[in-house]
């Protein structure tokens, strides 16, 4: 029997969640076609926020990568939207021409973001928040400062306001209706939910009528109906959604909101399914994932000769804002044959909500306190008789039978398939019984093989508690974090035993504190390689393929495996002579792109590997050496002009940048390090974010450290104040060192401070001047060993292995080398 | 010409080059019309070979970290067996295997690999 055809029309993720589900169940059953109408793989829409709030990024939320569609052999048209389906002839065919036929179609066309048409509404800089598309036209317009305005005060507009306020922008959602999230939220919870949007900076407008968006050629704000008027660089239209019917009303199907199903899902004909928010189910359409993925595995089990039925049932809401605890579960509404139990703490922020009738809990609304929400879903989806516990119910599980305040026996009374995470659909029971199968020990293991937590991570510690109480004493995330898997001891533990021990070399620290594998990992050999650098100056001889290839080769590896390049520019000074050669070797290479970087200098992308040794000569030529753009180790000296040209700097801080630069260039370090001085309190070179950073005042130079602007932003810590540029120096290259002697691989110098204190940092190099010197000294003398350029190294011939290929073939030389 | 690749006598071999070229717990790449290949030497001096594109995102695997019989993709640490290209740990992929030969210190792979990609 030849394989059975199955077209599948959109490529969310009710789609790709059915088609997991059919290849787990019978793997080539069917030969399946995929349209995207979007130019991309499938991916968690529900993480959209992250990106948005610049947590994740496209690639971190990619559920099926390029290599899925192939390994299950499934042809995928991405940007390929289908314009008629043909059901006599069963075929489809896209907008590009291409035609497939089917034995079995999927329509998963999802659903559009409703536009309400004021005026006004099609003026750029109208947004609407739904696919990736939308999320980089918004960040793209989220300059800090500017104004945005969000129309909707519903999950995605909340989740977009939060998001556009992290992106440093000032934001204002206008909401129709009295109180926010009013379909999942009681007006008491919605309340107190805009209070705390209120007090983290986000206005927040209700009951507002928008009249129209005003703006001549772009929009400049909106308008409502009592004359308030928002100014805007960007509105967000977060009103809600329609399903995608439209190709399957031209098709003849039975359409109603959306395109009615059976709940086998089929649609009136029964050759063709639908599936996801363009379906309407038991009147219903949707747009919460979980009713989604459960319509999914319908669809897969009767794609396979199944019965299986969708019956909706209740639905639970998170909040997925950073800060605000939020949880909605099942029917809430008042009704007349409905009983409320409602506890209330206003000083707390707390409010708990639960419906019930009949004895039974129908719905539960949680504001501030969230942790029993799994176990009043449970209850709502089982159906169970609360009547014994109705009494304490409301306080939730802990209070159930008298038993003690056990913060584990609310997790262990829940049943194997009460869902522990929302977001990928794990039930406690999948935890529990991987933790057993694979011998998983912590919770890096658990999110690895299970995915719960692994989105939003919103459900951590109730992940956690599963996994305590399924190891018992056995799990303890307290205890110290060993280095890798290669051995027990931590990281502190090992730097100890190299002094101690007098370990100088890879094998000998392997050896010696009983490694459990031959040769290490790539976790902890560069780690060691970094602790024998800092603690053998002069001695140990650096292991280069113990380093990542970025620091091997001295450029940055980029995603196609080009590598780029910056020269290093003292305190961000330059001059013609070094643009001119700079300029000279982008036109000599044919490099693609020159980019200005927020250190003050020049990178030059796109370089390929065997070009990177001539490049750098013609660097060198020029006076010019490694910027160490790579390095975990001094990066760059940030300055702004200072004295010498600002009228209100009060020191050279350009100078003293350059000395900086010039003193700690070419230091390894545990993580990067990046400087900055400034030449007066307005702090023009940002020295208040840098890992060291100096502000000049009147008086001298005030000394910072331990600020961070990446993954976490952070304001420095005063170390102490100097009076002279060689004062500064000497205690800026003291604290330099302390944190080469004490900072653990990896570890930047704001999570060094914050572990071991700043106190102690202050103790250490202000208030010991003995101890100054001696680290001080000691940075010195390792620092005689590391001042030599690793380009001019390079062009010389060191490392020439890396930069040219084993053997290199095109058809001519292939016949030549052939042996006999 | 015979498919089978492990029937050292049936297939067409073809130097690349010299073991002693390749770095200890190191790599070099022979570039070829059918794709890049990495070869590899383990810490005990074992050379294996793979196609120089991990499954992940296609990073050059030559450039990673090599460690026991094993190499750490440099664009996102996937970590790849050098004896089943297979990706180790949770996550799940795997990179095609070439075959390699040693000959008095020669490192030799089939000359069909080295002109079309299939493995």
């Amino acid at each position: 029997m030849t394989r059975q055809s199955l077209v599948v029309v959109g490529n969310g993720m009710a789609p790709g969640r059915a088609l997991e589900k059919l290849f787990e169940a019978a793997p080539g059953a069917y030969k399946v076609t995929v349209f995207n109408a979007e130019p991309r793989v499938n991916y968690d829409r529900i993480m959209l926020s992250p990106v948005l709030a610049g947590e994740k990024s496209y690639e971190d939320i990619v559920i099926h990568g390029d290599g899925w569609y192939i390994k299950h052999g499934v042809t995928l048209y991405k940007g390929h939207k289908i314009i008629a389906v043909d059901r006599a002839a069963k075929t489809v065919t896209s907008e590009h021409g291409e035609t497939v036929s089917y034995d079995k179609l999927i329509i998963a066309t999802g659903s559009s973001p409703i536009i309400i048409p004021v005026p006004g509404h099609q003026l750029p800089g109208v947004l609407t928040y739904r696919d990736l598309d939308d999320v980089h036209a918004m960040m793209v317009a989220a300059r800090p400062g500017a104004r945005a305005v969000v129309i909707g005060g519903g999950l995605l507009g909340l989740e977009a306001a939060a998001g556009l306020q992290m992106q440093g922008m000032d934001v204002t959602v206008l909401h129709l209706m009295p109180t926010l999230m009013e379909r999942q939220l009681d007006a008491a919870a919605g309340y107190l939910l805009q209070r705390s949007l209120e007090s983290r900076g986000i206005r927040v407008h209700c009951k507002a009528n928008t009249r129209e968006i005003v703006g001549e050629k772009r929009v400049a704000g909106v308008r409502l109906d009592d004359g308030t008027l928002y100014p805007a660089d960007i509105v967000v239209m977060a009103v809600g959604i329609r399903p995608n019917a439209s190709l399957a009303k031209e098709a003849g199907l039975a359409v109603n909101r959306g395109i009615v199903v059976a709940p086998d899902m089929r649609t009136s004909d029964p050759d063709i399914f639908a599936l996801g928010e363009c379906a309407e189910a038991a009147g219903q359409v949707f747009g919460l994932v979980a009713p989604l993925y459960e319509m999914a595995g319908v669809v897969a089990q009767n794609l396979l000769g199944g019965t299986a039925e969708f019956h909706p049932s209740a639905t639970a809401t998170k909040l997925k804002v950073t800060g605000i605890d939020l949880y909605s579960a099942g029917d809430f509404a008042e009704a007349k044959d409905r009983e409320e139990i409602v506890l209330r703490d206003p000083t707390r922020g707390v409010y708990k909500r639960l419906v019930l009738k009949d004895d039974r809990i129908l719905g539960a609304v949680l504001y501030g306190e969230v942790a029993d929400g799994a176990w009043f879903f449970d209850m709502v989806k089982r159906g169970v008789d609360v009547a014994e516990m109705r009494q304490t119910l409301i306080y939730g599980q802990n209070y159930q039978g008298g038993g003690t305040l056990d913060p584990m026996a609310a997790v262990a009374a829940l049943p194997d398939e009460a869902e522990i995470c929302g977001c990928n659909g794990v039930c406690k029971g999948k935890i529990t019984s991987t933790i057993g199968e694979l011998g998983l020990k912590n919770l890096d293991e658990v999110r690895a093989h299970t995915k719960a937590s692994a989105s939003c991570g919103s459900c951590t510690g109730l992940v956690e508690q599963v996994i305590k109480l399924t190891l018992g004493d056995a799990y303890n995330p307290a205890a110290v974090q060993q280095m890798c898997g290669c051995t027990e001891l931590g990281h502190d533990d090992v730097r100890r035993l190299i002094k101690a021990k007098q370990l100088k070399s890879i094998p000998a620290v392997m050896q010696e504190l009983g490694w459990k594998s031959s040769c290490g990992c790539a976790k902890c050999r560069p780690a060691l390689n970094y602790y024998l650098v800092c603690d053998w100056p002069g001695e140990y001889e650096d292991d280069s393929q113990s380093r990542y290839i970025n620091e091997r080769v001295h450029a940055n590896i980029q995603k196609n495996g080009t590598y780029s390049v910056v020269p290093r520019m003292f305190g961000g000074l330059t001059s013609a002579k070094e643009l001119r050669a700079i300029a000279d070797v982008v036109d000599k290479f044919a490099i693609p792109t020159v980019k200005v970087t927020g250190g003050q200098r020049i990178d030059l992308l796109g370089i390929k590997k065997e070009d990177l040794p001539a490049v750098w000569a013609d660097l060198n030529a020029a006076g010019m050496i490694s910027g160490a753009a790579y390095a975990k180790g001094l990066r760059t000296v940030k300055t702004c002009v200072g004295s010498e040209w600002c009228r209100f700097g009060t020191q050279d801080s350009t100078g003293l940048g350059v000395k900086l630069e010039k003193f700690t260039w070419g230091s390894w370090t545990p993580a990067k390090v990046k400087m900055a001085v400034s030449g007066c309190p307005r702090n023009c070179a940002e020295a208040t974010c840098k890992d060291v950073g100096v502000i000049c005042v009147d008086s001298g130079y005030e000394i910072h450290f331990a600020g961070a602007a990446g993954l976490d932003i952070k304001g420095t810590e005063v170390l102490g104040h100097a009076r002279t540029e060689d004062e500064t120096i000497e205690i800026v290259a003291a604290l330099v060192q302390l944190y080469r002697e004490q900072g653990r691989y990896l570890e930047r110098i704001y999570k060094w401070a914050k572990r071991v204190g700043i106190d102690s940092v202050k103790a250490a190099v202000m208030d010991d001047a003995e101890k100054r010197r001696a680290l001080f000294e000691r940075f010195v003398l390792s620092q005689s060993y590391v001042q030599t350029d690793p380009w001019a190294e390079r062009v010389a011939g060191k490392d020439a292995h890396e930069f040219t290929p084993l053997a290199a073939f095109g058809a001519a030389q292939h016949a030549e080398r052939r042996l006999s | 010409m015979s498919k089978n690749v492990n029937d050292a006598s049936a297939v067409d071999w073809i130097a690349v080059g010299h073991a002693d070229e390749i770095p200890l717990r190191g790599a070099r790449v022979v570039a070829a019309p059918g794709g890049d290949i990495a070869v590899f030497k383990a810490a005990d001096g074992g050379i294996f070979a793979l196609r120089d594109r991990c499954p992940h995102k296609g990073g050059p695997l030559s450039q990673g970290i090599v460690h026991g019989e094993a190499v750490t993709c440099p664009l996102h640490n996937w970590v790849i067996s050098l004896r089943s290209g297979e990706a180790q740990g949770a996550d799940k992929g795997c990179v095609p295997r070439i075959p390699v030969r040693v000959e008095d210190g020669k490192v030799l792979v089939p000359a069909t690999l080295l002109l079309s990609a299939a493995a």
